[in-house]
């Protein structure tokens, strides 16, 4: 059976006009819409770095932002100080917490640059939050958090967010049952060493009572996941004990 | 049924039962296993598939004259891809909190061998109304296997149905220990939170269905 639709003519010229359909369609509609899209993420970043010093509307179980519309005005209320330590350095930065993680920690692998580590600086009742963001990798792609600390490297709130980790799996890393368990952890050991905090299989102490052993209870079905957890609070919160140091001894 | 011929309604009650495409055609059996370790994962992953299925089944259908026979398989995936990948820019822009939900879920649906099965199967020779009917259709019957398997995994799993435990605190506190069916010695089975357990549920309920209706039984 002979076809139009058949020649190798006619396959060539649709196969060309539908790519230049198909793109010019995705290239407007991704140019379009990037302006509403990166302002999406500017206000998450506020969101994450609020929710992590415990500014948030949580109720009884889940975990909830402080809402898009108020996220700016209470960012600029809570969040004090914006810093940037870089090679030692602390500067102050109010475009701080737009820093790139990802693309400092992969910068950093090069020999000739030091990382730039954004720390940001929360009052809220009188205490102050130290709150720094971490980013690694979990089972399937990218995993980040924040965690807000107080001057002695003890974990007062955490969020984690991740890419494409598994539904009900890896995913629930950032449920609260998972970050709440961080709220009160010692990032340092008895000595005064940054230890980090593992997210562990066997502590056999799932109500997470010990706050001094830097272990937290892993989620059951997420080991790579949760070891993505522990190697990015390790890696990068590790970078911020010089400034912690620091702020002791003045 | 008024609105639909008795045939068009075949198109959609079919998929749900006797050609339902996980457990009769075996089709889309991935992501059946991938994304049913919750309830909730599931009924999104059901209704993401019901809209893309049913709107490329009619952009399919619309284009089935004008698609040169050779490059075919090529065309379809590139409407799914460009359709789920508009879907996605969109939600990212004015349903931030959704599409962070469903980000997971775009590269399994892009993939879903349902998708392309049907587009191949029916949209290149149906017109746009019987093609949408079949891609609700069976969209839907993948959809309540889906809800099925994820209904039992998390229930069994983790002893919560959405994110609410309904079993009791396998914890509890530290006064009254664990509460519910946990204070009589029940545990949650962890096994069934992995993908393994999603293919002997479907094998359940492929089970269940044969024994019901033995005309679906094949002869060897």
């Amino acid at each position: 059976m002979s076809n139009k639709t058949d020649s190798n003519i006619y396959t060539i010229i649709f196969a060309v006009a539908m790519v230049v359909v198909v793109g010019s369609l995705l290239a407007f509609a991704a140019s379009s819409l990037e302006p509403t899209i990166s302002e999406n993420k500017r206000l998450e970043k506020q969101q994450n770095i609020l929710y992590a010093m415990g500014v948030n509307e949580n109720d009884e179980s889940s975990a909830t932002f402080i809402s898009t519309d108020k996220a700016p005005q209470a960012f600029s209320e809570f969040i004090t100080k914006q810093l940037v330590i870089q090679d030692g350095e602390v500067s102050e930065d109010d475009q701080a917490y737009l820093i790139d993680v990802k693309k400092e920690k992969s910068a950093a692998k090069k020999a000739d640059y030091s990382r730039r580590l954004p720390l940001f600086i929360g009052e809220k009742d009188g205490q102050t939050y130290y709150i720094a963001p971490i980013y690694g990798k979990g089972l399937w792609d990218a995993i980040w958090g924040y965690v807000s600390m107080d001057e002695n490297m003890v974990i007062q709130g955490a969020y984690f967010d991740h890419k494409g980790e598994t539904p009900g799996l890896g995913a629930n890393i950032k449920q609260r049952y998972f970050m709440d368990d961080f709220i009160g952890e010692h990032l340092l050991d008895t000595n005064g060493n940054f230890a980090g905090i593992t997210v562990s299989k066997s502590n056999a102490d799932p109500t997470n009572k010990d706050k001094t052993d830097n272990e937290v209870d892993a989620i059951a079905g997420a080991t790579i996941t949760g070891d993505g957890v522990s190697a990015m609070i390790k890696s990068d919160l590790r970078l911020y004990v010089p400034y912690f140091k620091n702020l002791k001894n003045n | 049924m008024g609105l639909l011929s008795k045939k068009d309604a075949k198109l959609i009650t079919d998929p749900l039962a006797d050609n339902n495409p996980i457990t009769i055609q075996v089709l889309g059996i991935c992501s059946a296993l991938a994304i049913t370790a919750e309830l909730e994962a599931s009924i999104v992953m059901s209704i993401s598939v019901l809209f893309v299925l049913g709107v490329g089944n009619v952009v399919i259908s619309l284009m089935r004259n004008i698609i040169p026979s050779k490059i075919r398989i090529i065309v379809q995936l590139i409407v799914v891809a460009t359709l789920v990948i508009i879907v996605d820019l969109v939600l990212k822009a004015f349903a931030y909190e959704l599409s962070k939900t469903l980000s997971v879920f775009v590269g399994l649906i892009i993939t879903n061998c349902i998708i392309m099965g049907r587009f191949e199967a029916f949209a290149l020779g149906n017109g746009p109304w019987r093609s949408f009917l079949d891609g609700i259709g069976n969209a839907a019957g993948y959809g309540v296997i889906l809800i099925i398997v994820g209904f039992f995994r998390e229930l069994l799993g983790s002893g919560t149905l959405l994110g609410i435990p309904v079993l009791g605190d396998p914890i509890g506190t530290p006064e009254t220990g664990p509460t519910g069916l946990y204070a009589l010695g029940y545990e949650n089975n962890g096994f069934m939170l992995l993908s393994p357990m999603a293919l002997i549920v479907v094998g359940i309920i492929i089970w269940v269905q044969r024994t019901r209706n033995k005309a679906l039984v094949e002869d060897h």
